[in-house]
């Protein structure tokens, strides 16, 4: 099976070209077939090398394909590499984006650019796994950017709106200044070690970078610069919310499940580095733990149902960020698994209610959805659930108590990451509970259209029972004792190391998550389930801090004053552009003497001569005065 | 027999260049123009001579048979040019043979 790793990303790719190639000619029937059959057969191959891992977790997969190019030192091979961490990750990417995929052959199917969709989504599948796949840094760069890429086209997807075009443009750019500083790091990369072969550079690291030392420093700031962009984290999230405007598929699988999550999976991939910059990872830890905070409540303020998730998800990465912070990358990992599989739950829920409603976003006009879309309602709560933790029951609460726990019995943790993540936590339950109970609850007051097929609720059910169950594999110590996650991280990240004499706190901690999770459900529900009334006037006491919120913390309209106007000033001062005006000047030399000899040339003969004669004289002259 | 000073047959030679030449830019009708430049030619045929027996050279002389020769060559291109300009413009006006122009 391993020798054919290379077609996990080359299936994608090649339904990608053919329904580019063909696009135009195929019907919607048999673009769904190839878009979503490319991905399921890819998604298959990874199963069965899955299932490979699960027995060995230490086995590593090489497959060189081919050589890039060699230019100077620097030889790249376009060479997969798969370890147990690129192995969760392949599986969730083909996985759930192929139940993506499945969702999507019934969701989009009424859109003229049907086909367009699933090239563009298979071209993303196949990208993002040559990120996750890559042998080098290089080829790294090279999905990663290919990942930006599709979500620009993705999220512009309507783009004759023209506000979807705005999003895109924002997501785009606002991530190239995280790709820039990567990229940069790249460099300095391969100024220190000579290679950019991740593996070369993981076993080099600790001759060539001293513990602390400024180069390792500054390489560990510029990739995080690199994943705090493509992962919507402080203080680059404010293009997450705007690329919403993409089809809600989209939504679950690049903004949710997979691409924002490229930047823990590229800390966790050079996690020494990080190890030997002590600061660097204090800061991955403080961005993660400042991003779940301000992410948490701005989704408790927003009506767009989509906006909320959005949120969400920035705060659910603010998770991972700050269990890389604390040095515990299983936990991390175990917490991005769980979330794809809710967070896309939670986006697939949601487009359908969209759907089903006629497209519309606002969560106040929706209401009463319970009875009506029970396969959805049930999903979703599960989603729901999950994404607040409850306790015992849901996926969400073993991830995410994981992390609470690392973020305090860490040796790198401290009581300010905990109780960041705990507060966390609490808006957490809130928020997502006050939106299911918008959504689901209290009387209908949008008309609802015709039910949803089999292709939308199968994927729904199937995340719903993963969302549900795949918790179970990673049960911590007080409950069980089972660590079938990070028995098979161990093959590819150490063991987080505990502060010593902690370990008899851990119950007190789950108690207190597990009791302000409760809680934050009871007030969402006392707030808009019990007592709708008093809403208003919790509103209008708040008004400042809500639109606040709403705006995300105020961040847009920040950056739209100190780079957004300041840049669109000087280009109008330079509409112009100065460096023009030196070649066009060239130009107006030019033609102001064309005009002037071919003004001359006016078939009078005698003028010829006349010119002739001038001209002899002249060179006479010349050779008399300097003989 | 008193040999002719150089300067004096070079002056000979270069006033008829000269008047050759100003005729040519002044004159209009396009045979007197052909006229000017046989002129200008024996000028300078002059000047050969003048040299060629300064130096007591043939070579002079050489060069004076090569002019004539060209010029014949010249003149039988010249006037048929002068016909063919005539049929077409039914004047002997050099100026209006300026359909090239620009």
């Amino acid at each position: 099976m391993e020798k054919y790793l290379w077609l996990v990303p080359a299936l994608p790719f090649a339904g990608a070209l053919i329904l580019i190639l063909g696009s135009g000619k195929l019907t919607k029937g048999i673009s769904g077939f190839i878009g979503a059959g490319s991905v399921g057969l890819s998604a298959a191959i990874s199963l069965v090398l899955g299932l490979q891992f699960l027995r060995e977790p230490a086995t590593v997969i090489q497959q060189q394909l081919w050589s890039w190019f060699s230019v100077g030192g620097l030889s790249t091979n376009f060479a997969l590499h798969l370890d147990a961490l690129s192995m969760v990750f392949i599986f969730v990417i083909t996985f759930v984006g192929f139940l993506i995929h499945l969702y999507s052959i019934e969701f989009m199917h009424d859109d003229d650019g049907f086909t367009r969709f699933f090239a563009y989504l298979n071209l993303f599948v196949c990208s993002m796994l040559i990120l996750v796949l890559a042998d080098n840094l290089v080829l790294m760069y090279l999905g990663w950017e290919g990942v930006g890429l599709c979500s620009y086209l993705l999220i512009g997807f309507w783009y004759k709106e023209e506000k979807n075009g705005y999003a895109a443009r924002k997501a785009f750019i606002i991530t190239r200044v995280g790709d820039t500083a990567m990229a940069i790091g790249l460099f300095m990369l391969f100024q220190t070690f000579g290679t950019l072969t991740i593996q070369e550079i993981l076993n080099l690291a600790p001759q060539r970078l001293p513990m602390g030392s400024e180069t390792g420093t500054i390489i560990a700031f510029l990739l995080l610069g690199g994943a705090v962009g493509k992962s919507a984290q402080l203080p680059l999230q404010t293009w997450l919310p705007d690329a919403m405007a993409g089809p809600s598929p989209v939504s679950a699988l690049i903004h949710a499940a997979t691409m924002v999550t490229a930047g823990v999976y590229l800390i966790t991939r050079t996690f020494p580095l990080f190890e030997l910059a002590p600061l660097a990872q204090n800061w991955v830890g403080i961005i993660g733990a400042v991003t779940l905070l301000i992410a948490g409540f701005s989704a408790l303020t927003q009506f767009d149902l989509k906006r909320v998730l959005a949120y969400s998800t920035i705060s659910q990465i603010g998770y991972m960020f700050l269990a890389l912070g604390v040095g515990a990358y299983s936990s991390a990992i175990f917490h991005f698994m769980i979330h794809a599989f809710f967070k896309a739950l939670l986006f697939l829920g949601a487009g359908a209610v969209i759907m089903v409603l006629h497209h519309e976003h606002d969560m106040f006009k929706m209401g009463g959805l319970k009875d009506k879309l029970p396969v959805i309602f049930w999903t979703f709560l599960i989603g729901a659930g999950s994404l607040a933790a409850l306790p015992f029951i849901t996926a969400g609460f073993y991830s995410k108590d994981q992390i609470l726990w690392m973020a305090l019995a860490s040796e790198k943790g401290n009581i300010w990451f905990f109780l960041a993540a705990l507060i966390g936590a609490f808006v957490t339950a809130i928020y997502t509970f006050r939106m299911v109970f918008l959504t689901f609850y209290g009387e209908e007051k949008t008309h609802v259209g015709h039910p949803v097929g089999a292709l939308i609720t199968i994927p729904l059910v199937i995340l719903g029972i993963l969302s549900f169950a795949a918790g179970f594999i990673e049960l911590p110590h007080t409950l069980g004792h089972f660590t079938l996650f990070s028995d098979y991280m161990t093959a590819v990240v150490p063991a987080t190391e505990l502060s010593p004499g902690i370990e008899s706190t851990e119950w007190l901690i789950q108690l207190s998550a597990a009791v302000l999770c409760l809680a934050g459900v009871g007030i969402a529900y006392f707030f808009y389930m019990k007592r709708t009334d008093l809403r208003a006037e919790l509103k209008s006491s708040m008004i400042v801090t809500n639109r606040f919120w709403y705006s995300g913390w105020g961040f847009d309209q920040v950056y739209d004053f100190v780079f957004v106007k300041p840049y669109v000033y000087l280009s109008s001062i330079n509409k112009n552009d100065i460096i023009d005006a030196f070649y066009k000047g060239i130009v107006s030399v030019s033609n102001f003497f064309h005009d002037a000899f071919a003004r001359t040339q006016n078939g009078v003969m005698r003028w010829y001569i006349m010119g002739i004669v001038v001209g002899a004289i002249f060179v006479l002259s010349i050779g008399l005065l300097f003989q | 027999m008193k040999a002719i000073p150089v300067e004096a047959g070079l002056i000979l030679a270069g006033t008829l260049f000269m008047l050759g030449l100003i005729s040519v830019l002044i004159r209009r009708n396009i045979i007197f123009m052909l006229i000017s430049v046989e002129i200008m030619l024996n000028a300078a045929g002059l000047a050969f001579i003048v040299a060629g027996a300064r130096w007591g050279q043939p070579d002079g002389q050489v060069m004076f048979i090569f002019i004539l020769t060209m010029a014949a060559a010249e003149v039988s291109v010249g006037l048929a040019l002068i016909l063919q300009l005539y049929h077409q413009l039914q004047t002997l006006d050099g100026d209006a043979a300026n359909k090239m122009k620009g």
